[in-house]
């Protein structure tokens, strides 16, 4: 029986490492969704649309048995109310990046040519720093002395993701020919991407926390 | 009657569960990794099985403090001490039930006029500042070496939660089997020599003997106890102190049992006297005591900061508070026992220097010169003759200690009708035994010693040993059981 019960905490370790690959393919698919959608290739978008969907749903059913597993065979006590805050904190990034997929298919703005490397880009550290999120996340629940590692290169890609946000604003507004409804369009999206690094700038720094108070 | 006094010692065995058998699972209660209802269930599993398999090995350092003669005075003896333990359960304070006994004997020894053994006591009290101490250093020491190697293996935070999980059932249940095999003397030894049980076979089998079934009712109090009332004090234990993480309340149990298999352990003992080393005296130490001084040793390893003092004050004060409460509600109980329902608490044991006690004073060596005006006269008791004999100068305490063994009186009797009352109880007497007592049927002693010499005399059995600290503790135990069967009183 003992050896039954070690296994389940094993599969509950196991589960944990799984919804964090979720998260981290979300980040992938949302990099490749916006690619797909500044090439104009609608097709494979909205085949990302479709994966993010999945992806995201198989996150929240993972979360919700996770955290029913751990209140109900009571594990951790003194680690839970973090790691369930984690846990939502992590679903909520996998969220931010389905739903700024979802802008781009319901919105579908214009974007301008000069702005497309720069978008791509900004995709792409805001990615980076999501993925430091989750790195540091895994490290936290495996072996915490070595969360530091990873964990101070969020507030790196963070400072990245708000220098190159700025400067895609600054050509927006600097466009010519654009509406300033146009304009306010993109720039929400621009802001709208950046907010992703700052929510994992966010959950890295709660993440600090929880590591200080389950050190020995 | 027997089973209403025996009630005494129940309440006391559940005050024990409630209070002292609360504090091995209390951490891990506390740190929310085992639940209430698990702990107390193995908790009372184990204190059962130590009480029932090892109890009858536990030393009688509590014996040695005061010899409480009368079932009546035994009664009140747990009583008071039960009430005092269950006070401050009720206040949620981890106190320790040795403690309220030492207090409930001393007030017996300040009514009946005997005198307490200060060289037993001080060291009794120098381990109750011992124990939290050692238990501290051990608390701190394990945690230091917890703390590296759970940095060098790199373990997950669920692996490591399950092992901390069941580390701590397994050190909760050694403590609980050490605490039930320490203290179950404490709580029922006073009945062992009334006990109306027999020896009980099962199938051939195994075989509980009287002592055992005695022990394994205590125990059953005892457990009734962990179940009906720990909780508050499995609180204050576990939450009280200072926040405890899971791996921190691992050490603090481990601690704590290894502290009391230290001071319990007569294997140990043995193994230090055989290499050359110094023993740890066999005293019954508190759980409480190791707990609290675990928590502290780990709360000053973290600087101190999260130790709730106000709450450690209060335990502090209520370990000075219980064996004066105790001595107190004995003393007092014992005054109204005997004076308003007219019972007899305590015999009275007077002392002279009688012409036998004289030729083995003098067998001795120590000069009598001044002894000379005693000689013959009667004391009422023993501390009326120790002031008597501490107005000689030239004694030295040793001497005095063996004066006062040797004038004691205590007349005793060996004849046919109480030798046929024995009962065979493999525990204190076996059939050889009873055949050598039978040889002195038709005797009278005036002294203990006498009868002790006599018997001696018949059979190398009934004599002392060098270095068999075991077995002479042993013979002792069987001697007082045997003064008590065949004493009479000729008033």
């Amino acid at each position: 029986m003992e050896f039954r019960i070690l296994k389940k905490r094993l599969d509950i370790g196991r589960q944990f490492d799984v919804f964090l690959d979720k998260v981290s393919e979300a980040g992938l698919l949302f990099k490749a969704g916006v690619d797909a959608f500044l090439s104009d290739d609608i097709e494979s978008f909205e085949n990302k649309i479709d994966d993010i969907i999945e992806t995201e749903h198989e996150g929240d059913t993972l979360r919700r048995n996770l955290e029913e597993t751990l209140y109900i065979q009571t594990l951790i006590p003194e680690s839970r109310g973090d790691v369930l805050e984690l846990l939502e904190n992590l679903d909520a990034l996998l969220d931010r990046f389905k739903g700024a997929l979802w802008k781009f298919n319901i919105e579908r703005p214009q974007l301008i040519e000069a702005c497309n490397d720069d978008f791509r880009e900004l995709t792409s550290i805001v990615v980076e720093a999501v993925e430091a999120t989750v790195r540091s996340s895994r490290a936290f629940f495996k072996d915490s002395s070595s969360v530091t590692d990873h964990i101070h290169k969020v507030p790196y890609w963070e400072s990245q993701s708000d220098k190159m946000a700025s400067k895609l604003q600054q050509t927006i507004f600097r466009q010519e020919g654009l509406s300033l409804s146009e304009k306010l369009q993109l720039r929400d999206f621009v802001k709208h991407v950046d907010k992703i690094a700052d929510r994992a700038e966010d959950v890295s720094d709660k993440l600090r926390i929880y590591v200080i108070k389950r050190s020995l | 009657m027997f089973l209403f006094f025996l009630s005494s010692g129940l309440f006391l065995g559940w005050s024990l569960g409630a209070n002292d058998a609360s504090n091995v699972f209390g951490t891990a209660v506390g740190s929310k990794m085992v639940r209430f209802r698990t702990a107390a269930i193995c908790c009372s599993i184990f204190i059962l099985l130590g009480a029932v398999i090892s109890g009858a090995g536990a030393s009688h350092t509590l014996g040695k403090l005061g010899s409480v003669n009368t079932i009546a005075g035994a009664f009140i003896v747990a009583l008071s001490a039960a009430a005092s333990v269950y006070s401050m359960t009720k206040l949620g304070y981890p106190v320790s039930t040795s403690q309220a006994i030492v207090g409930a004997i001393i007030g017996w020894n300040f009514f009946s006029g005997s005198l307490t053994d200060y060289h037993t006591l001080s060291k009794i009290v120098i381990t109750w500042i011992a124990c939290p101490t050692l238990s501290a250093i051990i608390a701190l020491i394990l945690y230091k070496v917890i703390v590296i190697v759970i940095g060098r293996i790199k373990i997950d935070m669920f692996r490591l939660d399950s092992m901390t999980r069941y580390g701590l059932i397994v050190m909760g249940a050694f403590g609980a089997y050490s605490l039930g095999a320490n203290n179950i003397a404490n709580v029922m030894g006073v009945f062992i020599p009334v006990s109306p049980f027999a020896d009980i076979s099962f199938f051939g089998l195994f075989k509980l003997t009287s002592t055992q079934q005695l022990f394994f009712i205590g125990g059953v109090a005892i457990s009734v106890g962990v179940l009906t009332y720990s909780r508050k004090v499995m609180a204050t234990v576990g939450e009280g102190i200072m926040n405890l993480s899971p791996v921190a309340a691992l050490v603090v149990v481990s601690a704590h049992s290894l502290v009391l298999f230290l001071f319990a352990s007569q294997g140990l003992e043995a193994f230090l006297k055989h290499h050359g080393l110094p023993t740890i005296p066999l005293v019954p130490v508190s759980s409480s005591q190791a707990i609290v001084g675990a928590v502290i040793g780990i709360g000053l390893l973290k600087g101190g900061r999260g130790i709730r003092w106000r709450v450690l004050g209060g335990i502090g004060s209520s370990w000075i508070v219980t064996p004066i409460i105790a001595a107190m509600v004995s003393f007092i109980s014992l005054f109204f026992l005997q004076n308003v329902f007219e019972q007899k608490t305590y015999r009275p044991v007077p002392y002279a220097i009688t012409s036998e006690a004289m030729a083995r004073i003098q067998k001795q060596g120590i000069s009598l010169e001044e002894t000379g005006s005693m000689l013959g006269k009667e004391f009422p008791d023993a501390k009326h003759f120790y002031k008597a004999l501490s107005n000689l100068n030239n004694l030295e305490p040793s001497d005095r200690v063996f004066i006062l063994n040797s004038a004691e009186i205590d007349p005793m009797a060996v004849t046919f009708k109480k030798l046929k009352t024995i009962n065979l109880d493999s525990d204190w007497i076996t059939k050889q035994e009873i055949a050598v007592l039978e040889k002195l049927e038709g005797r009278k002693f005036q002294h203990k010693w006498q009868l002790d010499e006599a018997l001696a005399k018949i059979s190398p059995h009934w004599q002392p040993i060098e270095n068999g600290k075991k077995y002479n503790e042993r013979l002792q135990h069987k001697m007082s059981h045997i003064y008590d069967k065949f004493r009479y009183s000729d008033k």
